[in-house]
């Protein structure tokens, strides 16, 4: 049984007589354990939809089953009971601002009604766990982004969740603390088993941390399954536009509509091996670097380019016909103007 | 200045302090919890509820748009009716309490609204009742500004007091007004205007002490 199942869910908001339909008809599977990343440009419905897993946003149609529970039919008082059990870190870290460190990370336990000196024990103990013991009686006004981050995922910890939501939990930070705290995520996810649910609108996060991907544009899923087959052959637009920026989607530039564009993503072993140097040299045809990149999937190296190839059709097919034998991944970028 | 002038402006200075902190205190008894319900029920409140919003708007707006003197005039049978009679400090306390009350609410309101919804999120997300989220989220989070309300409101709510002398209110503004306006006794008043100016220096003064030793936002180091 899946931790989170999401069926058939669309959200619709009423903004001044207007529908916005912020989701439709998305379905989602999340086992336990995972790592699952939720992707999408700004105003995807992200946020609409991590809302929706604790039900602080309730879907106009569809269900949501936590373990099984269906949301819609747990009375208030059970649905408040289910959240305490669900964590949540946002953006914007969200601290109490009048409490100090270990007062924030206790506040979740005493809303549960947890004796105070049992809160702080627990407190202390996650705190140790995020490399803050020693900032416990410091106020947020008085740490830095990554640190507030680090106070917030210790509470969301604090009531011993089976999942953990974050909301673009990185977006505030600098790249190197974005590092940090995705290691942390991580960490936890394999120290406690506990299943987390990331959203973000950068690929880089995915990569790094997940194992799994849904990507949703504009309030539908358009694609889904773990983040190594989406990233080596993606095939919605919107998936593209994640992995390789915006050009290939948009602007597709006039030069390339005289050329067949491909995207190859290098696995292991094919990295050691002067693939388009041979093919060059074999097939004697221009081979024109577009864009080259490596990313870090999984703790593994990857490296993507986007090649331009010459027009006619039969030493273009040679050369695709060539990278795929030498165990290259190849896909072909549209021209979608 | 004999020993009978003193003793009538301690009585004063007393009457005024009871009217003050009498009708702040009764005021914030009625004002808090509307404020609160103002807040709750309002548009982007934890329980919207239109009907209720509006209900009180308008009662605060309708009290507030009324100025105080009238206020004062049109609450005698009131505070007859409550006090037993219309004059005297404890009378005073009654129209006093009925135009603060709906101006504290709007104080509450506004103070409540400061705080980040982020937060609130945050609270919901753990699974918080309402009740919670008002008393160890709003109530918390606001203090500073509810604080540097409570200031204003005492101060407005002292000068208030000192209007209701020229009704026969007791206090210093009576004081100032048998004496300096029908006597002409240009001394007394002067005392009692500089009392008033002391008093709301330091209800000031004690106001943002409170409500900065009291906020943990801007504290650097530790
Ligand atoms: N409470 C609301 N009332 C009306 N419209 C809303 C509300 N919440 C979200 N929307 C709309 O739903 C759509 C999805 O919003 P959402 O916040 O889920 O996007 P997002 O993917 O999280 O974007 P971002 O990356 O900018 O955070 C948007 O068009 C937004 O305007
Ligand atoms: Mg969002």
């Amino acid at each position: 049984m899946s931790v989170i199942e999401i069926k058939n869910l669309t959200k619709k908001f009423e903004v001044e007589g207007n529908t916005v339909i912020a989701l439709e008809d998305i379905n989602l599977s999340i086992e336990k354990g995972d790592i699952y990343g939720i992707i999408g440009m700004s105003g995807a419905g992200k946020s609409t939809l991590v809302r929706s897993i604790n039900y602080l946003e309730k879907p106009n149609e569809g269900s949501v089953l936590i373990d099984g529970i269906n949301l819609s039919e747990l009375k208030e008082k059970e649905l408040r009971k289910m959240r305490a059990q669900i964590g949540m870190i946002f953006q914007g870290f969200n601290l109490l601002e009048q409490r100090n460190v270990i007062g924030n990370v206790c506040f979740p336990l005493e809303l549960a009604g947890t004796p105070k000196n049992e809160a702080r024990a627990r407190a202390r103990d996650l705190l140790k766990l995020v490399k803050l013991e020693d900032k416990e009686r410091s106020f947020p006004s008085q740490l830095s982004g990554g640190q507030k981050q680090r106070v917030a995922i210790a509470r969301a910890l604090a009531t011993n969740p089976r999942i953990l939501l974050c909301d673009e939990a990185t977006s505030a930070l600098d790249p190197q603390t974005t590092t940090s705290i995705l290691d942390l995520l991580k960490e936890i996810n394999e120290s406690i088993g506990i299943t987390i649910v990331v959203i973000t609108h950068q690929m880089s996060v995915v990569t790094e941390i997940c194992d799994k991907v849904a990507i949703i544009d504009r309030g539908k899923m358009v694609e889904s399954g773990s983040v190594e087959e989406i990233f080596t052959a993606p095939k919605s637009d919107a998936a593209r536009e994640l992995i390789s920026g915006k050009d290939i989607r948009y602007t597709p530039v006039k030069q390339l509509n005289t050329q067949k564009t491909i995207r190859i993503v290098f696995k292991d072993n094919s990295a050691y091996e002067p693939v388009l140097a041979n093919a060059v040299l074999k097939l004697g045809r221009p081979i024109n670097i577009l864009k080259a990149d490596t990313q870090n999937i999984g703790g593994k190296a990857v490296g993507e380019m986007i090649l331009g190839l010459p027009n006619d059709d039969d030493p273009a097919d040679e050369i695709i016909t060539y990278l795929k034998e030498s165990g290259l991944s190849v896909t072909e970028v549209v021209n979608n103007e | 200045m004999n020993e009978q002038v003193i003793s009538m402006l301690a009585e004063g200075i007393k009457d005024t302090l009871y009217m003050t902190l009498g009708s702040v205190i009764i005021g914030y008894v009625i004002g808090l919890p509307m404020g609160i319900i103002l807040y709750v029920t309002g548009k982007t409140g934890l329980r919207p509820n239109h009907y209720i919003y509006r209900v009180g708007d308008f009662i605060c707006n309708i009290i507030r748009s009324i100025p105080f003197l009238i206020l004062l005039i049109l609450l005698i049978p009131f505070t007859r009716l409550i006090v037993g009679k219309s004059y005297g400090s404890t009378a005073t306390i009654v129209p006093l309490v009925i135009c603060a009350a709906p101006y504290i609410a709007r104080v509450v309101e506004a103070s409540l609204n400061e705080v980040d919804t982020g937060v609130i999120e945050a609270a919901k997300a753990m699974g918080a009742t309402n009740l919670q989220i008002v008393l160890k989220v709003l109530l918390v989070e606001a203090r500073t500004s509810l604080i540097a309300g409570f200031t204003i409101t005492t101060g407005i709510l002292l000068g208030y007091s000192a209007m209701s002398g020229t009704v026969g209110g007791g206090g210093l503004g009576d004081i100032a007004v048998r004496y300096g306006y029908y006597r002409w006794q240009t001394d007394i008043m002067i005392i009692t205007v500089l009392l008033l100016i002391v008093i709301f220096q330091i209800i000031q003064m004690v106001g943002t002490r409170v409500a900065t030793g009291l906020d943990r936002r801007k504290r650097k180091g530790n």
